[in-house]
């Protein structure tokens, strides 16, 4: 194992106790992903995607198994403690955009900072704003923006932080396909300027096919790693 | 039926009606404990009617009752028993005490019975030479039963500890001075009865009602001024007036609780509806008529609602209980058991505010789209707003009209409050607006917990109000009253006199005054007082009937103190005509106190005709006074020059200030002139302060109810909003936010709504201070600082605790959360 990779995933496995008997969700997954890289990993619905992704974020906790995030062992560190590291080092784009309603783009950007504790949070908000191309809509509630400007906040508050880590769950799933690509477009962008490390779920080959290596969940089991 | 159940026993589990039913049960229970309370009094008030007057019939006198009338009585062949009562000193060894003294004949009571210590009912009363003393008595002279006591000139033998007797004047008198009970036989010996003697005589009659109401028509329409007659229908007047009152304010004040936990009850039911609209369309599709689901409803409902006030009435009863414990005391008669009545009530209340606060929201549910079933964003009924409300304000009203039992008063009170939680709403309404302003300032705890309360603003508000109304309730009764004692009492000077002298006769002035110098006492000022009742203004009778007011009732239907001085008293204050010259005496002036004329709607230059002795005489209004009552020294509402009483019975009253070291004074002079009675003023002040903090401890008590109102309020608006905060709890999370950070948030939502709560209430209860200090007490009170951090301190400690405990769980969403919740 590289030790200086970004993410790494050892003998990962969750399962779940439901009414019919105990099910498996994850088998077993190993996997490396390095700095800087971007991975996309796909499968059909129920594959065990956006609990692979969970996991990789400390979101939720393994059965057993262990990942590395730049350095740090998430399962050793309490919820708290992968909030902490959330906050500092990783960063999230979500299908449904998952903006706090009740607060304006702008702190909605700036929520993440504060959490981290960074100074100079409505500055440097206002500046990522303006560059996913807001500046005119920072005091705007999520209500009052369309779906791909409510996707170009989320993206402007997952890269406030300069993570080192990017997770991405079906970022254009509820956008149309022309807005879907731009915001797509923009991801990229930011991601190369940043060099974050990006980790996307999709079940769309072509946005896969834009990351440099492809991950196939099939059943709880990773078919390839190419 | 089954089904119905089986569906509450379902969303009962699902904790789908854990707050519908808690703010039932604090609603039921609110007004339940009042009035289980005052049916007891009730009971015992008219249950024991004759008893608690010691016959069928008294009269009552404020002079010796005419042979005429006994004989009259007895030829009806009616019982007959007396007694007299007056206040008076008892002296044993260097210690005395003032006492309730009465002293009764042969055959009292008529009705009920004396109960003497280990709680026996005894037949009858002392024997003569004995006397039956209350055991607060005893301890303050360090006696025993069995020992000697003077009273007056006789000494007599203490034979046993008074307990209660049938037609004691409450327990109030009781304890500022302790009873003693005596037989009439020995009176004469005491030599206590002097001409200018206050003493209420009693006739007390009993036998068949038809000679009682024959022997009360005669009397009645013969009443000479100063008696008044008593029958069951009027015992304890003045106890049941002070007492309906009082339960009218607890009454209401309840219904202040069951206000606001009505308006939980239409939080819940609305979150209800909305937690049912799928199942709702499900069963639609599925065929089900809408007849049906309103029956399945309306079904589920009943039961909730019948359980939910079994649940309060059964928490009511035992409420009340503290509440007799505070008040009991004060009635001085053992209360009865309870009526069934409040239980019915009980459970009417809770269905009146189920039906009227939850159904409306509820029955609609039987209008929800079948289409619900394809696109989920379908089919959210439209609540009728004007008809909710609507059906609600009438329930209200039933409920007022039922507990006050009067529409008018309903219609007041619901007026009343609706005014009142306006204003509060304004007021609560400003600060959330301010606050807005204020948004800005601090981190993401401090902006997202203010966020959340002015998106919500109309929780928001409706959580202040009911917070800032218990609070207030309680600011009021705990700081405002206290500050306002104070504020009084610190008003007066160091040797404000704290013990009054009365009944020393004309006889002993040079020797008190001796008694005075002796003991290095600075010369007391004695005043002379006359007993005399006002007979004629202006020529013409006066009657108690023809005065609206009735203070102006009580004025004229008891007897004045009429003193006389040369020399106006250096408290007093002419407020117009002018007082007398030193030629003027002997002439036929009076000198009226200012708010005497008024309530009796006199003026300068009219005549007035008092009956002093069976004897009268006239004088004209020449001065009218103002007095400063709270001086603590001997004032009158009338006031005549020399010359003009001196031939009336009189006797003399003096106040002076003595340190508590020099206590013992006073002992030897009692004993030297038994007649004396000397009135402990700290005592006294003391007695009426104990009454006061039981009867607003009584009132605190239901308005805790008012607080647990406002916590349904709060954990109803929880429970709405706890999805989609328990969502934004897992966005936070997912960015990264610690438990600590979440918490910050809860915390400041909630304890900035108390804190605003708190000032609400403090600016309430400090307004509502200030106009009781001016109108009431003519003090200026300014609100110190301890009443707003207070308030403040309170409100935010209180709801910021409990709102915290009821959101303890949002802070432990998972932040998976996030990606599966979409």
């Amino acid at each position: 194992m590289n030790n200086n990779a970004m993410l790494l995933v050892h003998n990962l496995c969750k399962r779940v106790v439901s009414p019919e008997g105990e099910l498996t969700l994850l088998h077993e997954i190993n996997l490396e992903i390095g700095a800087g890289e971007t991975v996309a990993i796909i499968g059909s619905s129920g594959a065990g995607k956006s609990t692979l992704l969970g996991l990789l974020a400390g979101l939720d906790t393994p059965t057993s198994g262990q990942v590395r995030l730049n350095g740090d062992e998430l399962f050793a560190l309490d919820e708290d403690g992968r909030a902490r590291l959330r906050a500092t080092k990783v960063g999230f784009i979500f299908q449904a955009f998952q903006l706090l309603p009740n607060i304006t783009a702008l702190e909605n950007v700036m929520l993440p900072l504060e959490l981290a504790g960074r100074g100079e949070a409505k500055h440097t908000a206002q500046q990522v704003l303006e560059r996913v191309g807001l500046a005119a809509r920072v005091q705007h509630y999520p209500k009052q923006l369309s779906g791909g400007e409510q996707q170009r906040v989320a993206i402007a508050r997952a890269f406030a932080t300069h993570p080192a880590v990017l997770f991405a769950d079906e970022p254009t799933g509820n956008l149309d396909s022309k807005t879907g690509a731009r915001i797509i477009d923009l991801l990229f962008q930011l991601n190369a300027e940043h060099g974050t490390t990006l980790v996307l779920v999709t079940h769309d080959s072509q946005l896969a096919s834009r990351c440099q290596r492809t991950l196939e969940l099939e059943e709880g089991r990773l078919r390839s790693d190419g | 039926m089954r089904l119905a159940l089986r569906m509450l026993w379902r969303d009962w589990r699902a904790g789908e009606l854990r707050v519908l039913l808690l703010a039932l049960v604090v609603a039921v229970a609110s007004v339940s404990s009042v009035n289980f309370f005052t049916s007891r009094i009730h009971l015992a008030l008219t249950s024991q009617a004759s008893d608690l007057l010691g016959g069928d019939l008294v009269l009552v006198s404020s002079d010796n009752i005419d042979t005429e009338k006994k004989s009259q009585a007895t030829e009806l062949g009616l019982q007959l028993a007396e007694t007299a009562e007056f206040p008076s000193m008892v002296v044993v060894g260097d210690n005395s005490q003032l006492v309730a003294l009465k002293a009764v004949s042969s055959g009292y009571p008529l009705r009920g019975h004396n109960r003497i210590a280990a709680d026996t009912e005894v037949m009858g009363g002392p024997q003569p030479g004995t006397v039956w003393a209350a055991a607060p008595l005893l301890t303050a002279l360090a006696i025993d039963v069995g020992d000697l006591i003077n009273v007056g000139s006789a000494q007599l033998k203490v034979a046993a500890v008074l307990v209660s007797e049938p037609d004691s004047s409450g327990g109030m008198m009781m304890s500022v001075a302790p009873r003693l009970l005596m037989h009439s036989d020995d009176l004469p010996a005491t030599q206590l009865i002097q001409p200018a003697s206050r003493i209420r005589y009693s006739l007390l009659l009993a036998g068949e009602p038809k000679q009682i109401e024959k022997i009360r028509a005669r009397w009645q329409e013969h009443l000479v001024a100063g008696e008044s007659l008593r029958d069951v229908r009027d015992s304890r007047a003045e106890v049941r007036t002070a007492l309906e009152r009082g339960e009218s304010f607890l009454g209401l004040a309840a219904l202040v609780s069951v206000l606001l936990a009505a308006t939980a009850v239409a939080m819940a039911a609305r979150r209800f509806v909305s937690r049912h609209l799928d199942s709702c369309a499900v069963m639609r599709c599925l065929g089900a008529q809408q007849r049906f689901i309103n029956r399945l409803y309306l079904q589920q409902m009943l039961v909730l609602g019948v359980a939910a006030s079994l649940i309060g009435v059964a928490l009511g009863y035992l409420a009340q209980w503290g509440l007799a414990m505070l008040l009991g005391p004060l009635v001085g008669v053992a209360l009865p058991a309870p009526t069934a009545a409040p239980i019915l009530y009980g459970l009417l209340a809770g269905l009146i505010t189920l039906l009227g606060f939850a159904l409306p929201p509820i029955l609609q549910l039987k209008n929800v789209s079948t289409l619900r079933v394809l696109r989920r964003d379908l089919g959210a009924v439209n609540s009728n707003a004007l008809l909710a409300y609507g059906v609600g304000g009438a329930a209200f009203l039933l409920l007022a009209i039922i507990q006050a039992q009067s529409l008018t008063l309903a219609l007041a009170v619901v007026a009343g409050l609706g005014a009142l939680l306006l204003l509060l709403a304004l007021l609560a309404w400003g600060l959330l607006r301010l606050l807005h302003l204020l948004r800005n300032r601090g981190g993401s705890a401090w902006r997202l917990g203010l966020v959340n309360l002015s998106r919500r603003s109309n929780q928001t508000l409706i959580q202040m109000i009911g917070f800032s109304v218990g609070l207030m309730a309680l600011l009021l009764l705990a700081v405002v009253r206290t500050d306002l004692l104070d504020a009084w009492q610190g008003r007066l000077p160091e040797d404000t006199p704290n013990r009054f002298l009365i009944n020393i006769q004309s006889d002993q002035l040079p020797l008190v005054k001796n008694f005075f110098e002796a003991q290095g006492l600075a010369s007391q000022q004695l005043y002379p007082m006359v007993r005399a009742r006002l007979i004629e203004i202006n020529g013409k009778p006066v009657m108690a009937d023809e005065f609206e007011d009735e203070r102006a009732k009580r004025l004229v239907s008891r007897e004045f103190n009429i003193s006389w001085a040369e020399q106006m008293q250096a408290d007093n204050k002419i407020i117009s005509g002018h007082w007398w010259q030193a030629g003027d005496a002997g002439k036929s002036q009076l000198s009226l106190e200012e708010g005497t004329a008024k309530e009796l709607g006199l003026k300068l230059g009219d005549s007035l005709t008092y009956g002093v002795a069976g004897q009268q005489f006239t004088a004209e209004i020449s001065s009218l006074r103002s007095v400063e009552w709270d001086s603590f020294r001997p004032n009158f509402f009338v006031i005549t020059p020399p010359g003009l009483l001196e031939d009336y019975p009189v006797s003399y009253i003096t106040a002076l200030y003595l340190p508590e070291s020099q206590h013992e004074l006073l002992n030897r002079l009692v004993k030297q002139f038994p007649n004396i009675t000397v009135i402990d003023v700290a005592a006294v002040l003391d007695q009426v302060r104990s009454i006061i903090s039981r009867v607003t401890a009584a009132v605190e008590y239901v308005f805790i109810f008012t607080l647990l109102a406002g916590v349904m309020v709060m954990y109803a608006a929880i429970h709405a909003t706890f999805d989609e905060r328990a969502h934004e709890a897992a966005i936070m999370r997912t960015l990264g936010a610690r438990r600590g950070q979440l918490l910050g948030t809860i915390v400041v939502e909630y304890a900035v709504l108390g804190l605003l709560s708190g000032l609400v209430a403090a600016l309430s209860a400090g307004a509502v201070g200030m106009v009781v200090a001016q109108r009431f007490f003519e003090l200026s009170y300014v609100p110190g600082p301890s009443l707003w951090l207070t308030g403040m301190l309170i409100g935010a400690i209180g709801v910021g605790v409990t709102g915290t405990l009821g959101l303890r769980f949002v802070i432990n969403q998972p932040p998976l959360r996030t990606l599966q919740g979409g």
